[in-house]
């Protein structure tokens, strides 16, 4: 049922004024999941013939919402409406059904179908056999392709198609169903400058067509560029929504970021002792450019940014997973720049990741398993284990760590997150090292273990330890560091010392706006 | 939310390690190698001769050998098709050398060292290639399969000293023969090596979560390597064994064992997608198939037979119990 044009309008029949009514209103929605409330009375409109521009650090509900309005989650609380009735979205294609579509920052597509195949994938167009009806298919996926601008054969192998052109095709996707909302989550993210320009036009086409579109992005030029409207989320709420004529960049900062600091940190007094690490000019091919800085015992290092700012990559080369291309980093005055974890964990650098699962603990072993893992040359006597040696070594971090569990020999996996998070510091901690990366030390960590995470990180750095923290939320960035380096697209954006720092500062650095800091 | 003045107390285990054991795959084979001993003891009455029984110990010893460091590839999260192929490679540069005059001791060298150096080959393909090593080791599997054929043609090699005869027929005391003998203190090598070495908990790490062995500075690459080079020397000591044992080489010998093997492997406990398993599980599995094919023999069952009775077991033993924990939910 694809096939008709969504809306045949022009640009000249168009005329969608602001006081039209709202195409989607969502009243009341309220999302919890297990210890988190992640949306809590969140209320929305979208217009016909508008661009939305929803707005929030990382964390404040944005995915979420897209997740309820895509059918992927039911909300707890609160309803949806489109065109003034109430609708539910229990799956993906009852959110299509009325209307909703999403072209999402990575959109899975198959580099072995064709163009068409991927557009109509799940919904293709069938004959009276019930077979596809792959005319049919050809034609209208032509006419979508077209109705975007997009130059492309439907018959062409996807995977013979560049990033741009694969992005058309999930817009394609995303229009083949009778759309009435477009969602865009943050659609500009991995396209270069000229495919911005050319998803700019894209938007203004689908503006035409009277289409509601939700645009999702950190960008504000971008924001001020396109949209006509904004809405502003802040801990799963909306702190503020209205028309882009009528707000300025400084007040939507200070609308994302204008909380109270909620979480409690502790107190410090920082004893910052003699340079530990020192990193000049490290490159990579892909990911970071001539990042610079130093860092000294007793103190607590953050690093701001974007969730892709090249943080983690930086971090990653540090411990040796990935080379630079360039740059020296020299360890307590040494030149070295590991080529392995394993020499990192020798010269005295270990790192925390933030994926934790993936790369932070093997889930199925035990705790003392794990938690031995990087010093089994400590506890060990030529090569053989000594059990007692592990288990007191792990009982020793386990206690300093206030570690919940059943028993040292649970497989891990079982455990909370944040207690995994603590038996992955406590593995680092038993190597005694020098400097330890905490990569996102919080995320998905509940709010009890997070302070004591927060507690333990300060009694680290009271021993002398040299902490360096990776994290995108600004109340820990400000709640624990001594001095805060903010990254954006790879690059060193600003430097700042703790004292005089604001949220405004972060927000502005790491998104672009203004003058970055002083470096 | 300050630190606890009190830590509170965790347990290093909670199970008694008694009750854990009872409930372990390695009981299970136990209990199912009992009641093939007694089946076979109760169905033939030549069963319990201790000549018969040592005779019997050939067909499983050279392959446990390998499936000693079999288990601990497949633990690692890897594959190596290429032993069979392996041991005729390793069994024709012992024939060739023979041929050129080489001595007892400079053929097993030879054998072995033949078998180091492809295990060192499929471990540069996989370890520094990064190639998935079942592709790598099919692939070596038909090259040194190839080249066995090569250099052999369709001929023999044979005339090996009568020294070299004791690897694969002599006895070290009574019945015991020098096959079993050197089993068991492999076995018991090997088993302090994946149970009781740093060694061995870093395979574990790395079978099951390569990723994060590597961020706890794990060598993965390193220990990858010593493992399949670990796998051609047992490979490589198998054929002196197997090759001392028929006398002769031919280019067909070892062809399918890979496969007898894996199965070793697998039956004894270790999981096919690598990341536990245990060498008593293994030893016991390769005592179960050695059992089984006696037996049968001495009932004179037909080979054909037999192959179809590892299947089923290897199957049902396999199955059961995830049939139990079906049923119980």
């Amino acid at each position: 049922m694809a096939a008709e044009p969504l809306v045949a309008a022009s640009a000249a029949d168009a005329p969608f004024s602001v006081s039209a009514g709202p195409v989607l209103s969502l009243r009341g929605i309220v999302k919890s999941f297990p210890g988190v409330k992640a949306l809590q009375g969140v209320e929305l409109d979208l217009y016909p013939g508008q661009v939305t521009a929803l707005i929030g650090e990382n964390g404040a509900g944005k995915s979420t919402l897209v997740k309820l309005l895509t059918g992927v989650h039911q909300p707890d609380e609160g309803e949806i409406r489109v065109g003034g009735r109430v609708a539910r979205f229990p799956t993906a294609a009852a959110a299509a059904a009325e209307g909703v579509t999403a072209i999402h920052q990575e959109t899975v597509l198959f580099d072995e179908l064709s163009v068409a195949e991927n557009i109509f994938l799940g919904h293709a167009p069938l004959n009276r056999f019930g077979l596809i009806d792959w005319p049919r298919m050809r034609r209208e996926a032509r006419e979508i392709l077209a109705r975007i601008g997009a130059d492309l054969d439907p018959d062409a192998p996807l995977k013979d198609l560049g990033i741009a052109s694969k992005h058309l095709v999930a817009i394609a996707r995303a229009l083949s169903v009778e759309a009435r909302v477009v969602i865009m989550d943050e659609p500009t993210a991995a396209l270069s400058h000229k495919e911005i320009g050319e998803l700019y036009e894209l938007v203004e086409r689908l503006k035409a067509q009277g289409k509601a579109i939700l645009f999702i992005s950190h960008k504000f030029d971008e924001i001020f560029r396109i949209a006509d409207r904004y809405a502003v989320f802040r801990d799963g709420g909306m702190v503020g929504a209205g028309l882009m004529s009528e707000i300025d960049e400084r007040r939507l900062v200070e609308m994302m970021v204008g909380r109270a600091m909620d979480s409690i940190f502790p107190v410090r007094t920082p004893q910052i002792g003699e340079e530990i690490l020192s990193v000049s000019g490290y490159s990579h091919p892909t990911e970071f450019a001539d990042v610079s800085f130093t860092l000294r015992r007793g103190e607590i290092l953050g690093f701001y940014g974007l969730v892709g700012a090249g943080r983690s990559e930086l971090m990653q080369a540090l411990f040796g997973i990935s080379r630079p291309s360039a740059g020296i980093c020299r360890i307590a005055g040494e030149e070295r720049s590991p080529r392995s974890p394993a020499e990192a964990v020798e010269a005295g650098l270990v790192y925390a990741p933030e994926d934790r699962g993936l790369q932070g603990a093997v889930r199925a072993l035990p705790i003392f398993q794990n938690l031995t893992l990087p010093s089994l040359g400590r506890i060990s006597r030529a090569g053989l284990l000594r059990k007692a040696e592990e288990f007191a070594l792990t009982r020793h971090y386990a206690e300093r760590l206030d570690l919940r569990a059943a028993s040292l020999d649970q497989p891990l996996g079982l455990l909370s997150g944040g207690n995994q998070q603590k038996v992955v510091i406590g593995k680092w901690l038993a190597t005694q090292p020098k400097i330890i990366i905490l990569d996102e030390p919080t995320k998905g960590v509940d709010v009890g273990s997070k302070a004591a995470v927060h507690e333990f990180m300060a009694e680290l750095a009271a021993e002398g330890l040299a902490v360096i923290m990776v994290s995108s939320e600004i109340p820990e960035i400000l709640g624990m560091s001594d001095r805060v380096i903010v990254m954006r697209e790879g690059r060193m954006v600003g430097e700042y010392p703790r004292a005089g720092l604001t949220p405004e500062i972060l927000v502005r650095a790491a998104a672009g706006i203004g003058a970055g800091g002083a470096s | 939310m300050t630190m606890a003045p009190t830590p509170r107390h965790i347990p290093d285990r909670l199970n008694g390690s008694f009750l854990r054991r009872l409930k372990s795959w390695e009981t299970l084979l136990l209990a199912v190698a009992a009641a093939i001993f007694t089946f076979n003891a109760l169905a033939s009455p030549y069963f319990l001769d201790p000549w018969n029984l040592s005779d019997a110990t050939f067909n499983f010893t050279e392959k446990a050998m390998i499936a000693l460091a079999m288990a601990l590839l497949i633990i690692a999260g890897e594959i190596d098709l290429s032993v069979g192929a392996i041991i005729a490679l390793a069994s024709v540069a012992m024939g060739a050398a023979r041929q050129m005059g080489v001595e007892t001791t400079g053929l097993v060298l030879i054998g072995a060292g033949v078998g180091l150096a492809c295990g060192a080959f499929n471990g540069f393909l996989v370890a520094g290639l990064g190639l998935p090593s079942i592709v790598a080791t099919i692939g070596t599997m038909s090259l040194f399969r190839g080249i066995a054929y090569i250099i052999l043609g369709d001929g023999a090699y044979g005339g090996y000293p009568a020294s070299f005869a004791w690897f694969g027929q002599g006895y070290v005391w009574g019945a015991i023969t020098f096959e079993l003998a050197l089993l068991a203190v492999l076995a018991v090598v090997y088993g302090v090596l994946l149970h009781g070495t740093n060694f061995g908990r870093r395979i574990y790490a790395i079978g099951n979560n390569a990723t994060a062995a590597a961020f706890s500075g794990v060598r993965v690459r390193r220990i990858r390597m010593t493992l399949f080079m670990l796998t051609g020397l047992m490979a490589g000591i198998a054929s002196v064994c197997l090759t001392s044992r028929l006398g002769s080489t031919r280019p067909s010998i070892g062809m399918g064992m890979e496969l007898e093997v894996i199965t070793m492997v697998v039956l004894g406990g270790v999981a096919i997608t690598g990341g536990s398993g245990t060498i008593l599980g293994v030893m016991l599995a390769a005592l179960i198939m050695g059992l089984i094919t006696f037996g049968l023999g001495l009932l004179n069952v037909p080979g054909v037979v037999m192959s179809i009775f590892v299947g089923i077991l290897l199957i049902s033993v396999i199955a059961l119990p995830r049939l139990l924990e079906r049923m119980r939910r």
